[in-house]
């Protein structure tokens, strides 16, 4: 089983468990009959649907494995750029609720824009400045979204 | 028929030149095009991010606006690859292997010409497609009950998950997901809430914006973060006297345009089959016909000129299922279709008699779009090719701003910005194993109807699942689902031979 034959294994073991877990929450509702339905029926039905199609994925993988030597994860695993990727929604979210829309947005992509390889600080002070400036003039005064601009750090009551 | 159609044409304009609809239409086009030219921005990530802005406007200036963005962003598209070789955007993948030698012997601007003369002659064709199709489908479409509806609905779901790209099991799957996705939140009959996890805000179901941004959003950057593209600027030095096409090069490309685009609009009737697939159809046909086929991929005018014909006719043609019957092709039209749901608006075969104003306004918005789009490419070719320049290290994190404060503002709640971090993060692992995002919306947006006219089907059929066969017109849907699966088994196993057929460069653009 060479690793292309890997990837479909664990793609069809994925798609298994995510239709098993549908199939039993859907049981906690009423599945009703099949004149009557009731909010059940779809889910557990599609859950089985996606445990049948997992176990095919799955099992093709198993039959016929082409050793194309693909790696499941990418060439080169880039922790860097995910992480900061990642951290640039979740700083959104916390500056946000404590700081307001000008903190959050500039946190968001200032640590963001740190997750290529060729960034610097100054580069990414920069743009995220550039950013905060431009969206907080265009959602916060143009569009009248809803967030205020810069709310004073209140962690008792947010 | 044909009086009806001039009739409602005349009224279209009249929507679309309203100056407020004339403006978003502009401004969809605008930035549209500007994204199919930035490497690395996508059409449907750019679609859900414009998503909640549209929440206050009226509906006809929302949609006429999102689909701007759509057929915009094919024109910057074609940009991108003539110049840069860069098959970013799918649809334009094979227009690389004709348009980049071009530019390398000096005659980018030729193909840039006539890539603009030929998109406009195919959106043309389609748009005229739309206008007498739709119409007709309506009137056959307005005779269905739930079953034929829920036949239909599971035609359309099959087709456009296993005629999309990567394995069709793959895309089955998907598409299965995007269902149960569908399904969280209260349940319409009942009220009972399902798969909420105790989550107040996940009792509306999970947000569309959400679920749209997660997985063209963050789960794309997370998958081109540091993955060097080679961007080769030598060549995009392009003025505009050099766009013009000679004679020689006009009769060369005449005749691959129209059979382009009489492709592309065949594709687009086909449930499923999107300008991707129109697009190397069209080009390994005009291959096949042509009496010098050794001269494609060397740059030859007709291995751009028809793909880029097909495309667009295939484009424009792609909204006639959506708008007529309600059941989107692809994953853009799902989100144009959630984009209406929004605003309100049930789609399906009523839309037309109902929201004239939206149908026939956005059909008249296409023509007052292309000939913007010409407009604005002829001219400031210069400018568009300035934007081919920005780096991704600048466009990614302000591209992820746009991705956080866009679904805040769908529900003035950060809640949704989590929302989108959960559903990228888990939309990466999805493409780390090999499958294709893209049918999960359409099962999400055709979920809910689907589930609701399967209820009432059963209800009607008093429990018996016989009934989707026993009804003739519901059974001809079915049999087609039928046909669809033989046929991608019998390709399946043919498969080696075709790829034989391809050669090396056509092979990579057909993985893109």
């Amino acid at each position: 089983m060479g690793w292309a034959g890997k990837r479909d294994f664990y793609a069809g073991g994925l798609m298994v468990l995510l239709g098993l877990g549908a199939a039993f929450e859907g049981q906690h509702y009423n599945i009703g009959t099949m004149r009557q339905m009731g909010p059940g029926f779809m889910p557990v039905a599609l859950g089985i649907v996606l445990v049948l199609i997992g176990i095919t994925i799955a099992g093709a993988s198993l039959a016929g494995a082409a050793d194309d030597g693909e790696s499941i994860l990418p060439a080169q695993p880039d922790w860097r750029g995910w992480l900061c990727i990642i951290a640039g929604p979740l700083l959104f979210i916390v500056f946000g609720k404590f700081g307001g829309l000008a903190p959050a947005t500039f946190a968001c992509v200032f640590v963001s824009a740190m997750g290529d390889r060729g960034a610097t600080w100054k580069g990414a002070f920069a743009l995220a400045l550039g950013i905060t400036v431009f969206g907080v003039a265009l959602f916060s005064y143009v569009l009248k979204v809803p967030f205020p601009v810069f709310k004073f750090f209140n962690l008792v009551s947010p | 028929m044909i009086e009806t159609a001039f009739s409602g044409l005349w009224y279209g304009f009249g929507v679309a030149l309203e100056p407020h609809n004339i403006m978003w239409c502009f401004v969809g086009v605008l930035i549209g095009n500007m994204v199919g030219v930035l490497p690395g921005m996508g059409v449907l990530a750019t679609i859900s991010i414009l998503l909640p802005l549209t929440f206050a406007m009226k509906p006809v200036a929302a949609i006429l606006m999102l689909a701007g963005v759509y057929y915009g962003a094919q024109y910057g598209g074609a940009i991108c690859s003539i110049l840069l070789n860069l098959p970013c955007h799918p649809p334009h993948a094979v227009t690389c292997l004709d348009g980049y030698p071009m530019t390398q012997q000096g005659r980018g601007g030729v193909a840039l010409g006539i890539t603009m003369l030929g998109s406009f002659i195919g959106a043309s064709f389609g748009i005229t497609e739309m206008i007498f199709l739709a119409p007709v489908l309506v009137q056959v479409a307005l005779q269905f009950g739930p079953a034929e509806i829920c036949s239909l609905m599971l035609l359309g779901l099959l087709a456009g998950s296993t005629l999309a790209r990567g394995s069709p099991l793959k895309g089955v799957a998907m598409t299965v997901f995007g269902l149960l996705l569908g399904v969280v939140g209260s349940d319409v009959n009942t009220g009972v809430p399902r798969f909420t996890f105790g989550i107040t805000e996940l009792y509306d179901g999970v947000e569309i914006v959400a679920l749209a941004l997660g997985l063209f959003g963050i789960a794309e950057f997370l998958k081109s973060i540091n993955q060097k593209m080679e961007i080769n600027l030598q060549y995009t030095k392009v003025r505009l006297r050099d766009l013009r096409p000679s004679k020689a090069d006009l009769k060369q490309a005449a005749f691959p345009m129209i059979r382009g685009t009489l492709i592309g609009s065949l594709c687009a009737l086909i449930p499923g089959t999107g300008p991707t697939i129109a697009s190397f159809v069209s080009y390994a046909a005009e291959k096949k016909i042509s009496k010098t086929p050794e001269r494609f991929g060397r740059g030859a005018i007709e291995g751009v000129a028809c793909p880029e014909a097909s495309t667009h006719s295939s484009v424009q043609g792609d909204f006639i299922p959506t708008m007529s019957l309600g059941i989107p092709g692809d994953s853009v039209m799902a989100l144009l279709l959630g984009a209406l749901i929004i605003q309100g608006i049930v789609p399906g075969p009523q839309l037309i008699r109902e929201h004239p104003d939206i149908f026939w306004g956005l059909i008249a918005s296409f023509w007052i779009g292309n000939i913007m789009l010409v407009v604005l490419n002829v001219p400031m070719i210069g400018i568009w090719v300035k934007l081919l320049t920005i780096p991704y290290r600048y466009l990614y994190p302000s591209a992820l701003f746009f991705v956080c404060i866009g679904v805040y503002s769908a529900n003035n709640d950060l809640f949704g910005v989590a929302e989108t971090l959960a559903i990228g993060m888990f939309g990466y692992l999805l493409l780390i194993l090999g499958f294709h995002p893209a049918p999960i919306l359409l099962g999400f947006v055709l979920g809910p109807r689907f589930e609701e006219n399967f209820r009432r089907a059963m209800l009607l059929s008093r429990g018996d699942i016989l009934t989707f066969v026993d009804r003739p017109i519901s059974a001809v849907f079915i049999g087609l689902c039928a046909v669809l699966i033989v046929g991608q088994l019998y390709v399946r196993l043919r498969r080696p031979k075709m790829v034989e057929d391809l050669t090396p460069a056509e092979q990579q653009a057909a993985a893109e």
